[in-house]
């Protein structure tokens, strides 16, 4: 009798089986797991990205390079940009505004937790039916398998005439499946943020990160809604005999242009304003001072979520508009550098005057405001219609938009990484290894997108499988491809830092960086239902007014 | 104390470098351009223009980077000063520093400056729009329409009679006595972009939609461009060679293009196989019976310098490679391997090269 009580509380100890604990993370609907499943999911498709890049730049390395074949190439970039975007950026930003959101807003969970988790799963199936094409993908003719036709698929190279086989409906589907998600997860972050903020906090008291998260979410339910549309007319017209872009039959080429990119350009405001959000966390904490200009943030914000969306046929200069539609895209293409560069102009107000303590996540902030600022001027130079005419489509905009992403939006995720992961996680991340990811990752980042400018300005064209000699590509061409590698080897550090710093890294406590908003007030990680009693906050820094009781916040707003 | 100091200097000489690279990348393809351009133009670079359209892009692209490189110097003086001055020193100390929250008039500041730099680039990027765009088309304009196809361009010229692939032949164009050339994009099936990039910006080639284009060079040479919009598996190897003549050699070239094919009896053979093959489907040949129009026209392919849309030199060699095995050359190309005897091959690259 006693035997059996023993053996029973010693499994008890030893862990329940795997089963059990597996089931419980795909059954969950509890928002911090779906953050962390939404972050280990796009960090698993982040590697599988970064190889389809690393295959791209081994080909690229020598003109004539014979290491893949065009087709392969062709598969590679759309994939490696379809991977990246939907299943890499957004649901690791969504995973962030998942875990932190309500803890930052002192909520218990988000507004529609079985939402929630429905929306994580249409995403992460989305991802598997896009790879998924790689074995299913021939069709019946054979024809390829992985989708080949870019990731803004221009119609009509993705009608049946010129796309035979699934390989396109598996791109189609995957982008449409993930997008439900995305809209799932916009209206559950608009819902927490409006309904659930806890006593005290006003919206003009909401920490910047929740602010920003809450315009990333209008922007997604406004921009993914005529993307999915776009996708079930190229369904339609791909299986019901519709016309919609079907070239052949009078359909119009243009009219996918404007349909992908009126979703397309304020994705990438989707993509960065997380990234804007995390920046305008982490500098205040590590400069020891309150964000500079609070209200001119929020306000910068909005703003450039309404003008994102009215920029979209920037991206389409080239494609034969008369000289007023193209003027009118140029003026409000280079309006939206106004608050773009107000909120620069903030972060540094932020800095000035203040103590900096240059941890790592605050060194892949200061790499994120210097890579940032050269990402918006080489996107006014792209924005002036006919400087655009010329670097549109080449390897120049390419460096651009990875510059962006990667100088912009990566170095800032990587410091929400090492910032938030001792709270995910309850413990620290080593410092040591976090420095030599900065710098390997600074260092192959400058390599490969500083460098990529170049062969754009000598007219190499983008998503080329090789390329004639004695151009004066070749050189540019090898120093890239060696970047990439410097790029790859800062990511294995990164994660062998995730998965040692998990079992070996020193206890955090709730609060290491002495920073001042609500999810440093509870344990790390933080217990279930996040606040055993809702707190009360009166003003932007609540663990500020209880650390400084004689100089609060509260006495100033 | 002493770690601290290494960190931030770390950070600053890192940045001060990352940045030197991209800034000196620019100046030195500016440079390189400017100073040494090399005598056949082998470099397509937009800082090396050849025509007015180019050109005016050219000077705008100066006035933006001057712009935009002032903006960086400032902005990035700021930060790396902030960064290095604003660094914690006193390791130990727990006071925090002034808390700040905003101010008012700095806001207005560096909201109204951005404005006001953003309308001196919007007035002067949109007076090149117009001035490219909308530019009137003299009378002397040589029209050409540009048709892309998977994976090659037809070049037609309306008012010669002409149909060449590939290879433009269009007059250098005299300030005094503009000859420009003016271009009508089509597509015959997917989405292309015709860029030459030191004669003028890319107007993309879209099917069911009629867009044009102009250039007048004022040097002549032969210019290389390229398909710059992705049109499906071999559009890396849709390349596209511009050749400026002189007047008289355009001339000559125009009177050369306009004969019919002579009747070279001596290679009646291989004329067999082309017009008993499955050639005559895809190709043209004048005074024949082969009317193809999905792949170029051959009526004088030996005045051509290159083949499969420049990717290979036209040599014999190249010729019977390309007939037989096209994958060999240009993987994924639409031409289609013709898997024909030796003897019928050799054939039809004689009478191939009979096609002046």
């Amino acid at each position: 009798m006693s035997s059996d009580a023993m053996a029973i509380q010693s499994a008890d100890v030893a862990g329940r089986p795997w089963v059990e604990a597996l089931h419980e993370w795909v059954t969950t609907v509890d928002h911090k797991r779906l953050g962390v499943l939404y972050i280990l999911f796009a960090l698993t498709f982040l590697i599988i990205g970064g190889i389809e890049a690393a295959i791209m730049r081994i080909q690229l390395i020598r003109p004539h390079n014979d290491f893949v074949s065009p087709q392969v190439f062709n598969r590679m970039f759309t994939m490696h940009g379809t991977t990246m975007i939907f299943f890499v950026i957004m649901p690791v930003m969504f995973g962030f505004a998942n875990y932190l959101v309500p803890l930052m807003i002192g909520a218990r969970d988000m507004a529609f937790p079985r939402l929630n988790a429905f929306s994580f799963w249409l995403s992460a199936f989305g991802g598997c039916l896009l790879y998924f094409s790689l074995i299913g993908g021939s069709g019946l003719y054979g024809a390829g398998n992985a989708p080949d036709v870019g990731w803004w698929a221009y119609a009509p190279l993705t009608s049946r005439a010129f796309s035979p086989g699934h390989s396109t409906d598996y791109w189609t589907i995957a982008v449409l499946v993930s997008g439900f998600g995305s809209i799932g997860t916009a209206i559950n972050i608009i819902a927490t943020i409006v309904c659930m903020r806890c006593p005290g906090m006003k919206l003009s008291r909401m920490p910047l990160l929740a602010w920003l998260n809450l315009v990333m979410a209008f922007l997604v339910l406004i921009s993914i809604s005529p993307l999915s549309a776009a996708q079930i007319m190229l369904l339609v017209d791909r299986y019901l005999g519709g016309h919609f872009f079907d070239t052949q039959a009078g359909g119009s080429a243009a009219l996918w242009m404007h349909f992908f990119w009126i979703f397309g350009h304020p994705e990438v405001y989707i993509l960065v304003i997380p990234a804007f959000a995390f920046a305008s966390e982490i500098i205040p904490v590590f400069s020891r001072k309150p964000i500079f200009g609070y209200p001119v943030m929020v306000g910068a914000t909005v703003c450039i979520a309404f003008v994102s969306m009215s920029v979209w046929a920037h991206h389409m200069f080239t494609i034969g508009m008369n000289s007023y539609s193209n003027s009118f895209f140029v003026l409000t293409t280079m309006v939206i550098a106004v608050p773009t560069g107000i909120k620069i102009f903030n972060w540094l107000g932020t800095m000035w005057g203040g103590k900096i303590q240059f941890t790592t996540p605050m060194l892949f902030c200061i790499g994120f405001l210097f890579q940032f600022l050269i990402a918006g001027l080489t996107g006014i130079m792209l924005g002036a219609a006919p400087f655009n005419w010329q670097l549109n489509g080449s390897y120049f905009v390419v460096a651009h938009f990875h510059y962006v992403i990667v100088g912009g939006i990566m170095f800032a995720l990587f410091a929400a990484f090492y910032f938030w992961y001792p709270k995910i996680t309850g413990r620290m991340l080593n410092e040591s290894l976090g420095k030599l990811h900065f710098w390997l990752f600074f260092i192959g980042f400058h390599l490969t997108f500083d460098t990529m400018h170049i062969p754009g300005v000598l007219g190499m064209p983008r998503r080329i499988y090789t390329y004639e000699p004695g151009r004066g590509w070749d050189t540019l061409n090898l120093i890239v491809t060696i970047g990439t590698f410097v790029q790859g080897l800062a990511i294995l550090v990164f994660v062998a830092n995730l998965v040692l710093s998990y079992f070996r890294g020193p206890k955090a406590g709730n609060d290491p960086w002495d920073a001042w908003t609500l999810e440093w007030s509870v344990s790390s990680p933080p217990p279930s239902y996040d606040f055993a009693s809702i707190p009360t906050v009166s003003s932007r820094r609540p663990l500020w007014d209880r650390k400084h009781p004689e100089d609060p916040d509260s006495r100033y707003e | 104390m002493a770690e601290k100091h290494k960190t931030e200097w770390r950070v600053v000489v890192g940045r001060a470098i990352g940045t030197l690279i991209f800034l000196g990348g620019i100046l030195l393809v500016v440079g390189l351009c400017n100073g040494a351009a090399p005598p056949e133009n082998s470099f397509p670079s937009i800082f090396d223009p050849r025509s007015t359209p180019a050109e005016s892009i050219y000077r705008l692209s100066h006035f933006v980077l001057a712009i935009t490189g002032l903006i960086f110097l400032v902005v990035f003086g700021l930060l790396s000063y902030a960064v290095v001055k604003f660094r914690n020193t006193d390791a130990n100390a727990k006071r925090e520093p002034a808390q700040v929250y905003g101010s008012t008039q700095i806001e207005l500041a560096w909201t109204i400056i951005p404005i006001l730099i953003v309308v001196v680039l919007f007035l002067a990027t949109a007076r090149v729009i117009h001035a490219i765009q909308d530019a009137p088309k003299p009378a002397a304009a040589v029209e050409v329409t540009a048709i892309g196809h998977q994976f090659w361009w037809e070049f037609r010229y309306p008012a010669l009679g002409i149909v060449t692939a590939n290879e433009l032949h269009v007059p250098v164009s005299d300030p005094a006595h503009p000859t420009p050339t003016f271009l009508k994009l089509l597509s015959a099936d997917t989405d292309h972009s015709f860029w030459v990039p030191q004669l003028a910006g890319k107007t993309d080639l879209i099917p069911n939609r009629v867009n044009e284009t102009w250039m007048d060079p004022h040097q002549t040479g032969v210019f290389h461009g390229q398909c710059a919009q992705y049109c499906g598996t071999q559009h890396a190897k849709m390349l596209l060679r511009v050749s400026v003549d002189s007047p008289e050699v355009f001339d000559a070239w125009v009177h050369a293009q306009k004969q019919p094919t002579k009747r070279d009896d001596q290679e009646i053979a291989g004329r067999r196989v082309f017009e008993t093959t499955a050639c005559v489907n895809c190709h043209a040949v004048g005074g024949t019976n082969a009317t193809g129009r999905f792949g170029p026209d051959l009526t004088h392919l030996m005045s051509r310098s290159t083949i499969a849309a420049g990717a290979a030199e036209n040599t014999t060699e190249n010729l019977r490679l390309w007939i037989q095995n096209p994958d060999a050359i240009k993987p994924g190309s639409l031409m289609p391997a013709m898997k024909l005897s030796d003897a019928d091959l050799d054939a039809l690259v004689r009478y191939l090269e009979t096609l002046h």
